[in-house]
């Protein structure tokens, strides 16, 4: 931009050149500003092969320029970055060869620990977004490493703790990669360590390590800064070598942490988990080659026994035929004997048994059987005349038992009661007789004494009409004729004569 | 029992193996011939370790980088 338009004519203004007034304006930018503090975000960063860093510091409405020097970048606790939040002191200075100002920037720091955690918290979720942080990415660590890369500063505390432990459990070979562990060069310095190892060949002049430990000691969150930068973060997630992180303390976490296949919490743990103790790996395998003769000894051992024991189970073979031997012996001995022995004792059956079969046997027997019949025959008759005679006896007793005299006796006595009987049933009779009639005889009188025929001796008289008798005088004007009776009998009174006398009807009838 | 050679087989894998063998062995239910045959694959293995144990030197170098910060070479540690 000119600053000076083109000179009306007639103006008299001094003519400045293009130098001298860029010259003017920078003196001017450069005593106004020459200590300015600047909060801003940071924009795009650049940072060439010549160390200085130049980078945009924003906010909302404006962009300013600004470059680090090599010399104050290297003494940065924290390197800008894009995105964050800083407070920028230094001095504003103009560039008069592109009519561009910028701010020279003396030390920058973030705005506050807040800024810098919420960018760390961004930065690891893109990571972890990326997925360098997946558990299936981690690599199992070697049992027992050949040759170990140590990732850290080559003098300090950390080397010495690394190298002593492997030297207690199991010493090593360890090739040490000397890096800045804080500062603007830690990160490439770190990135490129662990790229270099995994770049070597196994066969190349330098070892190729099987184990990485990148460690560092304990610092501040700035100190520890270069631990969470992207490029560090992406190297050890793409090294082929498992690697182990031990950086600061306990409680610091850096975001390599999360991308290593291991993190230890010191540089020590780092060493132990790297390799097993040897003692401990001596001690076992001594135990196993005990274990082992012990094993084979005793297979052997046992077999042997039971070989021997097997063997004195065996008989020998003469032994088992022995006693066979004998048996025989004693059989064909016996064998004749027992022939012989045998055929005489059926001989003697033989004859023992034809010895009693003859005919006089049989015709003793027939003789025997005929005396029993002779004897039973004899005895027949007279056990039948004995039992008739005594059948007899027994009938003559019945029939001795049996007299008419008892029943003539008896008969007398039933006719006696008979008669007996006769006489009581007619005395019976006739006092019943004789009881009734005076019975009647006094029911009789009785009877007379009640009977209105009685009143009738006493002048009393009964009226009788048509058979009814008549109590009242209505009565007895109604009837025709009137029956009265007294004591001695009855006489008819009235016209109309009773129906027994009436009139004859003439023998000649009208002749209508 | 791995085909491996014994002779290839890393540290930790011999160390298995030869757990393993010593294990099978001590069971006592392998013919004669065969544990024969253990015991000395089971000999080897453990010699194998030994000599594994055995290497167990200390050898601590440093790289040299040069002007671009490649790998130039190694010098000796030594007093750490």
């Amino acid at each position: 931009m000119d600053l000076i338009d083109d000179p009306q004519p007639g103006q008299n203004a001094p003519e400045f050149s293009v130098s001298e007034i860029s010259g003017a304006i920078k003196r001017m930018i450069e005593g106004e500003f020459s200590h300015v503090r600047i909060r801003a975000e940071v924009g795009r960063v650049s940072r060439p092969r010549s160390g200085h860093i130049y980078l945009d510091l924003k906010d909302d409405r404006a962009v300013l320029a600004g470059v680090m020097w090599k010399g104050v970048a290297a003494k940065q606790v924290t390197q800008p970055e894009e995105g964050m939040e800083v407070v920028a002191v230094g001095r504003l200075t103009t560039f008069p060869g592109q009519s561009k100002y910028q701010m020279v920037i003396e030390e920058i720091r973030p705005a506050g620990m807040g800024a810098l955690m919420a960018m760390l918290e961004k930065r690891k979720a893109q990571l972890a977004a990326e997925g360098l942080f997946a558990p299936e990415r981690k690599k199992p660590l070697p049992y027992l490493p050949e040759v170990i890369g140590v990732v850290t500063s080559p003098s300090g505390a950390v080397i010495r703790d690394i190298l002593h432990r492997l030297r207690d459990r199991f010493p090593r070979k360890v090739l040490i990669w000397p890096v800045a562990v804080q500062g603007e060069k830690c990160a490439p310095e770190v990135a490129r360590a662990i790229a270099g190892f995994n770049a070597l060949t196994p066969v190349g002049a330098l070892p190729r390590p099987d184990l990485l430990i990148v460690a560092r000691g304990g610092g501040s969150v700035e100190d520890l800064w270069g631990f969470n930068e992207e490029a560090v973060v992406r190297a050890a997630a793409a090294s082929d070598i498992p690697l182990i992180s031990a950086v600061g303390h306990e409680t610091d976490t850096t975001l390599i942490d999360y991308a290593s296949d291991k993190r230890a919490p010191t540089p020590t743990a780092a060493a132990e988990l790297a390799v097993p103790v040897r003692m401990e790996l001596l001690a076992f395998t001594e135990n196993q080659g005990a274990r082992l003769s012990r094993g084979i000894t005793t297979g052997l051992t046992q077999r042997r026994q039971r070989l021997t024991d097997l063997g004195r189970a065996l008989p020998k073979p003469g032994t088992l035929l022995d006693a066979a031997r004998q048996r025989l012996d004693v059989a064909s001995d016996r064998l004749p004997a027992a022939l012989d022995r045998g055929v005489q004792r059926r001989k003697l059956r033989l004859t023992e048994l034809s010895g009693s079969l003859r005919p006089r046997v049989l015709g003793r027997m027939v003789a025997g059987e005929k005396d029993r019949l002779t004897r039973l025959s004899n005895r027949l008759a007279p056990a039948l005349s004995r039992a008739v005679t005594q059948r007899r006896e027994a009938f003559s007793q019945r029939a001795r038992l049996l007299q008419p005299q008892r029943l003539q006796a008896d008969l007398q006595q039933k006719k006696q009661d008979l008669m007996r009987l006769e006489r009581r049933l007619s005395q019976a009779g006739h006092s019943q007789t004789a009881r009734w009639k005076a019975q009647l005889e006094q029911a009789g009188r009785l009877h007379e004494t009640l009977s209105y025929k009685a009143t009738l001796e006493r002048g009393y008289a009964v009226i009788r009409s048509e058979g009814e008798v008549l109590t009242r005088k209505a009565q007895a004007q109604k009837a025709t004729h009137l029956e009265i009776e007294f004591a001695d009998g009855r006489m008819q009174v009235g016209g109309k004569s009773a129906p027994k006398s009436k009139p004859k009807p003439p023998e000649q009838g009208s002749l209508f | 029992m791995s085909d491996t050679p014994v002779s290839e087989m890393s540290f930790e894998e011999a160390m298995r193996e030869l757990e393993a063998v010593v294990d099978q062995l001590e069971r006592g239910d392998v013919a004669l011939d065969a544990s024969i045959a253990l015991y000395e694959r089971g000999a080897a293995l453990k010699k194998r370790c030994e000599d594994e144990l055995k290497r167990a030197e200390e050898k601590v170098a440093a790289i040299t980088l040069d002007a671009d910060g490649n790998p130039a070479g190694v010098k000796p540690v030594e007093g750490l």
